[in-house]
């Protein structure tokens, strides 16, 4: 086997799926002959030609729209998006029309449409080029949200949204791209859309996460453990729908929760499982449910990124808050 | 009878044509610039409309396109000193378009661009002190350390930014424009955008709007050849993009983009139509950008020697020193302007790395006022 690292997953899940079903297009700004900004599409066009890796016009509302389109026409195209920063042009897109056409023809057109795009700070490159909104597309009923943050979970939940029938946006956490390395097989195996993943068990609290942030926890986790606190750490995968049954279980266990997002913390994602928790699990609750989040306010120049994202040190510590709490 | 729009013009003035002849210039500074084959369709050579400067401004726009090509060389050496943070898209091989624009306009007259936007600032009139200190993030910036390379602004200047998002500026243009036309000034608003800009549709949604309310926006297509990897036969459809605004009877022209005096002509009889009151113009500058898209671009998409020709044959300092040369001016007095502005640009790079770097509480600073 071979290790890769995640932006390596990607490419070989794009392949994969362009080997098995020649319904996969692959689409976007400068992903063909220059094999995309963060090398992504590397190669592909070569392998599989320009008419099916299309270097398109800068023009995200259009990629969104003919994506659609061909989605509904019976192909399966896989859209990339340089960064999350410029994807708010293809909203329209998918609101009005992507999350809506099964709903709105009954499930005779349906748009298994793949929209990818790179999102999350930490690679020193400022505001458009280091924003994580997902809470907009997490708000959209007929949406899938996925978030890989692992080599592996790349290859395999990539596989399952190009396979899954309705539309995905995928956010890959480029901090990650190249941050680790792990085996990778090319067995085609998808994982399975819609569920959590525990990434480490504990019985004193429960760690809610996803993306580039369940390397921060669980390097937060490996400083609480040494001293004595036993953190159970999840990531969420897919943000909608969400596996909330796992969550409940594990709170209901450990009585304790901490959210940890990389996004801005008014109307984030991270709200959306403190209310779920309010409402179900309230007599599981040893302590209120804290949130460790990006400040309100805009990424700002590189050197104050630090401050602004979470980092290990203000995860562990709010882990300590709640264990102190009770 | 509606004029024909995307009307090709290359426009030289008896300066250029006389400093070629004197110094067998292989080729005229736009047949390179203009060989796609695009451009050929339509392209006739106009005579020269504009009077010959004096030997005065001449200089003083070498001294402006200087100032950009030094500032952002040392930009690049500071960027590989690790001294700058994000990205940083240079402007060198363009520094004609902006000031040959500049030239054109006057007091009140209002410039938005893109992320590309270290060249249209300095020939704004702003301080190079201020847009180096930017891009090291420190708050002698003009935007405090807190935007960076892409996002400084300027009311005294009438700069209004800098945008990140590609394409996003052009909308913003036509409100400036807009508002010259209902605070009935006969200001112009010049929006820039790129080659690969021109393929979001917000711009023709403000080519629209612009036309129908005849607002007095110079739109100037920076046509650089290349949109990041992507060159514009790969990219754009239709024979030009002067052309582009055809559809809404938007006059358009393609100009020399490697002269700044055919850009400071065409420059002036767009404004002139703006000012006129006879609403938008579309001005295709055929240039080239020498350096990658940004700083960690290997530039593969093209050949070394698409670029060297450029280079030597098209370079717009180059080319308007051999005509101040050619005018009589000393070489003596060049080379004092040579020497000014090194000192411009060594004091703005000191500047940049001597001012303070803001606290992090200026995170918080600047987001809404309390109501
Ligand atoms: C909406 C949006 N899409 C994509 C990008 C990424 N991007 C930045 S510059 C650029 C190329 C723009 O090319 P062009 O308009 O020709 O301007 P140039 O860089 O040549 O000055 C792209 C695709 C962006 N910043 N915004
Ligand atoms: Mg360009």
């Amino acid at each position: 086997m071979t290790e890769r690292s995640l932006v390596e997953a990607i490419n070989l899940a794009l392949s994969r799926a362009m080997t098995e079903d020649e319904s996969v297009l692959v689409l976007g700004e400068d992903v063909g002959v220059d094999g995309g900004v963060f090398r992504a599409t590397a190669g592909l066009i070569d392998r599989f030609g320009a008419e099916r890796v299309r270097d398109t016009p800068i023009s995200e509302a259009v990629i969104a729209g003919v994506s659609v389109g061909l989605a509904a026409a019976g192909f399966r195209p896989v859209a990339e998006i340089q960064f999350m920063g410029f994807s708010l042009t293809v909203l329209d897109q998918l609101v009005n029309h992507a999350s809506r056409l099964r709903n709105r023809t009954q499930g005779r057109l349906t748009c298994p449409m793949v929209l990818r795009a790179p999102y999350g700070g930490g690679i020193h490159a400022l505001e458009h080029h280091s924003e994580s909104f997902e809470a907009l597309f997490t708000h959209i009923p007929g949406l899938r949200v996925v978030i890989p943050s692992s080599p592996r979970r790349a290859y395999g939940l990539l596989l399952a949204a190009i396979r899954d029938p309705d539309p995905v946006v995928f956010f890959e956490p480029k901090r990650l791209y190249r941050l680790a390395r792990e085996e990778v097989a090319d067995d085609g195996e998808a994982l399975p859309l819609d569920q959590c993943v525990t990434l480490r068990n504990g019985s004193d609290l429960t760690v809610v996460t996803w993306g580039a942030m369940c390397h921060d926890t669980l390097m937060a986790a490996k400083t609480l453990e040494d001293e004595g606190i036993e953190a159970e750490v999840i990531d969420v995968a897919t943000l909608r729908p969400l596996d909330f049954a796992t969550i409940l279980t594990s709170v209901e266990k450990t009585g304790r929760c901490l959210i940890v997002h990389e996004a801005v913390m008014t109307g984030g994602f991270g709200g959306e499982i403190a209310a779920r928790l309010a409402e179900h699990a309230l007599m599981s609750l040893l302590a209120p449910v804290k949130r460790v989040t990006a400040w309100d306010t805009v990424v700002p120049y590189p050197r104050h990124e630090s401050h602004f994202i979470p980092s290990p040190a203000r995860i562990a510590a709010a882990a300590r808050e709640i264990m102190e709490f009770a | 009878m509606r004029n024909r729009t995307g009307r090709a013009t290359r426009q030289m003035t008896q300066g250029e044509t006389m400093a070629r002849a004197a110094t067998k210039s292989p080729s005229r500074a736009s047949s390179a610039t203009s060989a796609t084959k695009r451009s050929t369709r339509s392209t006739k050579t106009a005579k020269a409309t504009a009077d010959v400067p004096s030997n005065e401004a001449l200089v003083g726009y070498y001294k402006q396109m200087l100032v950009i090509r030094r500032f952002e060389e040392k930009a690049g050496q500071l960027y590989g000193m690790g001294l700058i943070g994000g990205f940083c898209h240079l402007y060198i091989g363009q520094e004609a378009v902006v000031v040959g624009m500049q030239a054109a306009i006057g007091e009140g007259d209002t410039v938005v661009t893109s992320y590309r936007d270290h060249g249209h600032m300095l020939a704004c009139g702003m301080e190079a002190r201020g847009v180096m200190a930017e891009l090291t993030g420190r708050i002698g910036g003009y935007s405090k350390g807190k935007g960076g390379s892409m996002h400084m602004f300027s009311r005294e200047k009438n700069f209004f930014g800098g945008h990140g998002i590609v394409g996003a500026q052009v909308p913003i243009g036509t409100g400036l424009g807009f508002r010259h036309k209902y605070q009935k000034t006969d200001r112009v608003s010049l929006t820039y955008l790129g080659d690969g800009a021109v393929n979001q549709g917000q711009v023709y949604e403000s080519f629209n709007m612009a036309a129908l309310w005849k607002l007095p926006v110079i739109f100037i297509i920076e046509n650089n050849k290349y949109g990041m990897g992507t060159s514009v036969q790969r990219a754009a459809a239709g024979p030009s993009l002067a052309e582009r605004g055809h559809a809404y009877g938007i006059p358009g022209e393609e100009v020399d983009g490697m002269s700044v005096l055919a850009v400071k002509a065409a420059g002036e009889k767009a404004v002139k139509h703006c000012r006129a009151g006879k609403g938008p113009f579309i001005l295709e500058m055929k240039t080239y950008r020498y350096r990658g898209h940004s700083m960690s671009d290997p530039a593969k998409y093209r050949t070394k020697e698409e670029l060297n020709k450029m280079r030597q044959e098209h370079d717009p300092i180059d080319n308007l020193r051999r005509v101040l040369m050619e005018q009589g001016v000393a070489e003596d007095a060049l080379k004092k302007v040579d020497r000014e502005i090194k000192d411009l640009i060594t004091d703005a790079a000191d500047f940049a790395q001597q001012s303070p770097e803001p606290d992090p509480s200026e995170l918080w600073t600047d987001i809404l006022v309390d109501a």
